[in-house]
């Protein structure tokens, strides 16, 4: 009885902290988890909250209030949302449809993935195949779904005709048996992991509210014959597409927040310099003043940059506009103020300045000009990369030699930062999706070679993103740019 | 009888005939007599030439020698030169992590450079600043920069003209050894000359 009081409590709160840790569902879903009766979770599951009640009646001075914390249920990372996605159904029993099918259902499990909470069932689990019995509301037995702990269900139809592919893509909700979306894509083979990737976005909107990573882009530093070059990818490394050609130098590649331009640095006139480049047209501006001029940031929504440059003498920096003239002078300081970069709603700018001695990140209020301190742990911390929803700042430290990420919740005023990334040689260049579900970063934890990894905002499911020649350094997630149908 | 006659006739005239060669013979001695004295001249003389020339080869050898000596104290310079230039090239000047600070040993070293530099007006350099690979990309050219404008700010208050100086930092971008070890990061923490 207890047990099964706790494992509904538990799960009450994984649903309502996910809502509340800004992931609103949607309304069926929040329907559907409220209503929710039969606790979904793996059989492991039973065994440690066995475990726990033994601890609890062990030691019932510590009162459980405090040991519930320990079990991080606010974290939608650490306890994901199990999904079935089943092998797609040839519609007119081509070959080539079943061809397509499981390219298609390769692309799909790995977009998933993408989303940070969601976790895909294992198929062997599986115990009936929609691609053979139908994979329309009717034709599913949700008993076979929610048996097995899928708490959600996603089929999969190709229909070739003619040189068109047709893709039926649905979401379910398995204990409310229940389409959450349901979607026909059309167009030619070529496009199917673009139309595999809408229906991912479709996927986070109906969960979420948000569309994901799935509409964004990465850039990144990567060496050519041995000079650094910037790169543009997608979201998840596929299809990487070198922008620059200077054969010399090139770094810290920053996005627009439309996605349309990336400011960049480069030596290819002899000394860092800030190149910013409309990516489709041929249009930008140089800004090489006396000194260096480096580290660009765009501001939210708008033509401005902020950069640090050294005319001056000191590093300061200054507000530019996109055609390089000055709007204002932001740092003031002795030494070194670099890396600037944007709070989400453009008031704030979090950097990096060592008028205390040693690096440390600080943010300064653009209005008010007032300016606090941020880190305090440690004598080495860089990189600042402010979460979308502004209530958190992932950067650099080190500790002991070690090179890692951490994060620090801004809301909250300055308290421990939690370490994400740990033992796994250098990790570095943290940099947010913008749906704030995970970092993308540099490691060099295969080899001698840096190379871009993924991980969820809560520093799990570490994973290599591309495999590409060279070193790949500075990824930048691009903010969401338009779908276009 | 008339033929023995006519033999002691004939033999007469042999007779005389041979004085009047022997007399003539003795006058050829005499001629050879002044060749020889001429001879002891001309030897002489040669002797003397031939000291002369042996005096002219030994000035001569004994010029080679000084020109040779002369050429070696050059080579010598020369090399002393090259080897000073490729000192002021490749003893770099270093720093601690994160520091942009002359240690007391790199002041020693940049007054050398100074010294170098006042040796060598003609020459403008280029001092570079790099960093280890450890730390951010952009404040390591931040810092790379302070480390170059130390040095360079140094050499200006030991008199060098600050329009032969530039400066420019690579970062962590240029390192001189691609080691992961402490060693290898010491190494790479530092100002380097690059000539104009």
């Amino acid at each position: 009885m207890f047990l099964h009081y706790v494992n509904t409590k538990l799960l009450k709160n994984i649903h309502k902290s996910r809502s509340s840790a800004g992931y609103p569902l949607s309304p069926c879903v929040a329907a559907f988890r409220d209503r929710m009766s039969v606790p979904p979770l793996p059989r492991s599951w039973h065994i440690l909250l066995v475990l726990a009640t033994v601890f609890f009646l062990w030691h019932p001075a510590q009162g459980w209030a405090k040991s519930y914390d320990t079990i991080n249920i606010s974290n939608p990372f650490l306890h994901k949302t199990p999904v079935a996605v089943t092998e797609f159904k040839a519609l007119t029993g081509k070959d080539a449809e079943t061809e397509i099918g499981t390219t298609a259902l390769t692309i799909l499990n790995e977009g998933l993935e993408f989303t940070g909470y969601l976790k895909l069932v294992n198929p062997r689990a599986f115990l009936s195949s929609p691609a053979q019995t139908g994979i329309q509301l009717g034709q599913i037995h949700f008993r076979d779904w929610t048996g097995i702990g899928a708490e959600l269900l996603i089929t999969g139809g190709v229909e070739i005709d003619g040189d068109q592919v047709q893709l039926k893509l649905r979401l379910f909700d398995t204990f409310n048996t229940k389409l959450l979306k349901g979607k026909i894509y059309t167009g030619p083979p070529g496009q199917v992991r673009r139309m595999i990737h809408l229906f991912c976005a479709e996927v986070s909107y109906a969960l979420t509210g948000t569309w994901g990573v799935f509409n964004s882009k990465l850039s990144f530093i990567s060496t050519v014959n041995g000079n650094k070059e910037v790169f543009v990818s997608d979201f998840d490394g596929h299809n990487p597409k070198q922008v620059t050609h200077h054969k010399s130098i090139s770094l810290s590649p920053a996005w627009s927040s439309d996605g349309q331009w990336l400011a960049y640095v480069s030596y290819a006139g002899g000394k860092p310099d800030i190149y910013i480049k409309h990516l489709a047209e041929n249009r930008g501006a140089i800004v090489n003043r006396e000194g260096m001029n480096i580290s660009p940031a765009w501001m939210p929504g708008q033509a401005k940059l902020a950069a640090a440059m050294s005319f001056s003498g000191n590093q300061q920096i200054y507000l530019l506009t996109r055609n390089g003239e000055i709007i204002t002078k932001i740092t003031d300081s002795w030494g070194i103020n670099v890396s600037p970069v944007f709070s989400p709603d453009g008031k704030k700018i979090a950097f990096v300045s060592n008028r205390s001695g040693t690096p440390q990140i600080y943010i300064t209020d653009l209005n008010t000009q007032e300016v606090r301190r941020v880190t305090f742990q440690g004598n080495y911390n860089t990189s600042p990369a402010w979460s979308p929803d502004g209530n958190k700042m992932a950067y650099v430290g080190i500790e002991k030699n070690q090179i890692d990420i951490y994060m620090i919740n801004l809301a909250s005023g300055p308290g421990m930062p939690v370490q994400l990334t740990r033992d796994q040689k250098d990790n570095e260049d943290p940099s947010w999706s913008p749906d704030g579900n995970l970092i993308v970063f540099t490691s060099n934890r295969e080899g001698n070679s840096s190379a871009l990894y993924v991980m969820t905002a809560a520093g799990t499911d570490q994973r290599r993103l591309l495999h590409m020649k060279g070193r790949q350094t500075q990824p930048g997630w691009s903010g969401p740019m338009t779908i276009e149908d | 009888m008339n033929k023995k006659l006519w033999i002691n006739v004939v033999m007469a005239i042999l007779v005389a005939g041979l004085f009047l060669t022997v007399s003539c013979a003795k006058k050829t001695v005499v001629s050879d007599a002044s060749t020889i004295e001429d001879q002891a001249q001309a030897e002489a003389q040669a002797a003397a030439e031939a000291e002369a020339q042996r005096k002219a080869e030994a000035e001569r050898i004994r010029q080679q020698e000084l020109e040779a000596q002369a050429a070696g104290e050059k080579a010598v310079e020369q090399a002393r030169q090259q080897a000073a230039k490729t000192r002021f090239l490749h003893q770099n000047i270093h720093f601690a992590f994160d520091s942009a600070e002359l240690s007391s040993e790199a002041k020693e070293l940049v007054k050398e450079k100074a010294q170098w530099l006042k040796q060598n007006q003609k020459v403008s350099v280029t001092i570079e600043g790099h960093c280890d690979e450890r730390g951010t990309t952009e404040y390591n050219l931040a810092l790379g920069e302070r480390r170059a404008n130390a040095v360079q700010n140094y050499l200006q208050d030991l008199g060098i003209g600050g329009f032969r100086l530039d400066t420019v930092s690579y970062g962590e971008e240029r390192p001189l050894d691609p080691g992961q070890t402490e060693a290898a990061y010491a190494k790479n923490r530092r100002a380097q000359f690059v000539l104009k």
